[in-house]
């Protein structure tokens, strides 16, 4: 750390934002052109997929929009019956590619961000508790988190949702199709972070912070989240982002093979479902721009989460 | 040794018994299993009779015992949605899933250690840093737009290969094969690569990082100082230390072979198992799901007793430790 010792004495929002510009970790990010292109790409994904209904030319959900001789526009050459043209060209039924690849990635972010969360607290928490407790809870937790993981994740998420299905009614299966699809994939990942939590827990938990607080009479809970819960947030951090670019491929892999979101609120692996169908009679770019996206979305976090490992690894500095 | 086996064996029974008692519990509390096999319009006597049959009126801890012996004796129930016994469904699609799974494993494992020891012998040079790249992309890419990607280059736009099906299949007792006809030979090409790539680039990245670590040793060192051939060091030598981690991880991506064939299977319209999932998950067909969950399981329990065998087996400081640990 070269934290320069200010004379003068500096506002706390000033002295925190100070201390980050001169952070290992934004050294090392403006080191690696690789990170910095990576950030850039998540970046316009990300304001791209939170502004879609300011910027994206067409509202695909909205039938008066479309037309449906507009269907099957090959991209930036004008339609052979309207004359309109299209950056990315339309689907099938008209709509404008680009458009639903913005509102596509919408939905894939949500249920990203949204399943990492939730995989990420019930980790976290499930992992304080076993590795601070010990003993019958921590075996039991930790033996249902191995048996789980055995399977692939995408497998449990599978099973998860066809359960959960079975549960409710058919009526309100399509307007379900995104908690279920959020609640699966969210369960299917939490012993990665169970165990990591865990591992660090253990070896705090005997660390003379933790028995100072336990001597004055904390109570267990303040103990984990007040002074264990910081000390585990790095790991988590690495796990979560890598895990973001693990959860929109899951939720891609479970819309295209039809069992995620419906087809009326598409995401990019629905997209790509619906592409599937035209490859063979050449309408390429129904396909090419949703998976160009999830493959540019994936790979950009994916990047990110290895290089942040690395970069809050003070082993490797 | 004979105790390291009872143990493992007993812990595989352990884990069986808790995926039954999931598979159990979605069969019995997941809707009505009454009103799933006979539908709405049953009379009431139809339904005591079918709760009956289904022993459906007694307690809950001897269901599940007889859902075990049943389960056990190879008896699964019957398909809500096609009818049909789920046996004779698993019978039918089995061949398609085990052949596509074995010639992708023969796939990765092959170009898996051959391009690991080529990329780590070379390692500097021009064609080990390609494969490399290459390897990440393939990390990355998900499955299925692996597949779209092969169909459309070979399928669409070469026309060399089919792009769906199995082709033509020749049936040897109750086993159907796509290995006798040349359709299905080509058939099969398509998906088996699709299938094996991210487990063929694991492969090579895990036999490459040994293989660099084991060629730094002294005894590496040794033997080129004592004239060995590369030959005999890089194959003889080096490649067999590797083979231990290379084993337990082939091993459990063994599993994952089995399971990521439902991706495969849909995007190429193979009539395996995993198509025979999603279907059921689509249309919360409960018995064969739950069926599928213990099928795969076994699958997994078998392969990691077998690496953990295979492990004691190929290493023997393990068996010099535990008899050590045993006096």
């Amino acid at each position: 750390m070269t934290d320069d010792t200010a004379s003068a004495p500096l506002s706390p929002l000033r002295a925190r934002l100070r201390s980050w510009a001169h952070s290992d970790v934004l050294y090392s990010f403006r080191r690696s052109p690789t990170i910095v292109v990576s950030a850039l790409v998540l970046a316009v994904i990300l304001m791209g997929a939170l502004l879609a209904p300011l910027v994206s030319p067409q509202n695909p959900f909205d039938p008066a929009s479309l037309n449906l001789m507009d269907g099957k526009t090959p991209p930036m050459t004008p339609n052979q019956f309207t004359g309109e043209s299209f950056l990315l060209g339309t689907d099938d039924q008209g709509r404008d590619v680009l458009s639903v690849i913005l509102y596509g990635s919408r939905i894939s972010l949500l249920v990203g961000f949204a399943s990492v969360l939730l995989s990420a607290v019930m980790g976290v928490l499930l992992g304080l508790i076993a590795g601070y407790r010990g003993g019958q809870i921590d075996n039991l937790i930790m033996r249902v988190a191995d048996v789980q993981l055995t399977f692939p994740s995408i497998l449990v998420a599978l099973m998860i949702f066809g359960v959960v299905k079975g549960f409710l009614p058919p009526q309100a299966h399509e307007n379900a199709a995104l908690p279920v699809l959020i609640f699966s994939i969210g369960l299917s990942a939490w012993p990665q972070y169970a165990r990591t939590v865990r591992g660090v827990t253990m070896v705090e938990r005997n660390k003379e912070y933790v028995q100072a607080a336990r001597v004055i009479g904390l109570r267990p809970m303040i103990i984990m989240t007040r002074h264990v819960l910081p000390n585990v947030l790095g790991p988590v951090l690495v796990i979560a982002t890598l895990g973001l670019a693990l959860a929109i491929i899951s939720e891609a892999t479970l819309s295209f093979l039809g069992v995620g979101v419906p087809p009326t609120n598409p995401s990019l692996g629905t997209l790509i479902r619906i592409g599937q169908e035209y490859i063979a009679s050449g309408e390429w770019w129904i396909l090419f721009f949703p998976a160009l996206t999830l493959l540019a979305l994936s790979l950009s976090v994916n990047l990110i989460g290895d290089w942040l490992r690395d970069a809050l690894n003070p082993k490797l500095r | 040794m004979l105790a390291f086996i009872v143990q493992r064996l007993l812990q595989a029974v352990l884990v069986m018994l808790g995926v039954a008692l999931v598979a159990f519990s979605m069969f019995r509390f997941v809707g009505d299993p009454v009103n799933n096999m006979m539908g709405q319009e049953a009379t009431i006597q139809e339904r005591r009779e079918a709760a009956e049959r289904l022993g459906l009126n007694k307690p809950v801890p001897v269901q599940f015992a007889l859902f075990v012996k049943d389960t056990a004796s190879g008896n699964f129930g019957v398909s809500y949605r096609q009818g049909r016994k789920v046996s004779t469904l698993l019978i039918e699609r089995l061949p398609a899933t085990l052949e596509l799974a074995a010639i992708s494993a023969i796939l990765a494992l092959a170009f898996g250690i051959g391009l690991g020891v080529y990329t780590a012998i070379n390692r500097f040079g021009l064609g080990a840093r390609l494969i490399m790249a290459g390897s990440l992309i393939g990390v990355s890419l998900p499955t299925f737009l692996i597949g779209i990607g092969l169909i459309y280059l070979f399928a669409v736009e070469l026309r060399w290969l089919p792009s769906f099906g199995r082709g033509q299949v020749v049936k040897i007792g109750w086993w159907s094969t796509g290995l006798l006809t040349e359709s299905g030979r080509k058939s099969l090409i398509l998906p088996a690569i699709t299938l094996g790539l991210f487990q063929m680039t694991l492969i090579m990245r895990l036999v490459r990082s040994e293989m660099l670590e084991v060629l730094r040793t002294d005894y590496i060192k040794f033997a080129r100082a004592r004239g060995v051939s590369d030959r005999m060091i890089n194959f003889s030598h080096a490649l067999k230390n590797t083979l231990v981690p290379v084993i337990t991880i082939t091993g459990l991506q063994l599993g994952s072979i089995i399971a990521f064939a439902i991706i495969t299977e849909t995007v190429f319209q193979w009539p395996g198992v995993g198509l025979l999932f999603i279907d059921a998950v689509q249309f919360v067909d409960i018995p064969v799901m739950s069926t599928y969950l213990l099928l795969v399981a076994l699958v997994f329990v078998t392969i990691n007793l077998a690496v953990d065998l295979l492990y004691y087996a190929v290493d023997p400081r393990l068996r010099v430790d535990r008899a050590a640990a045993a006096h």
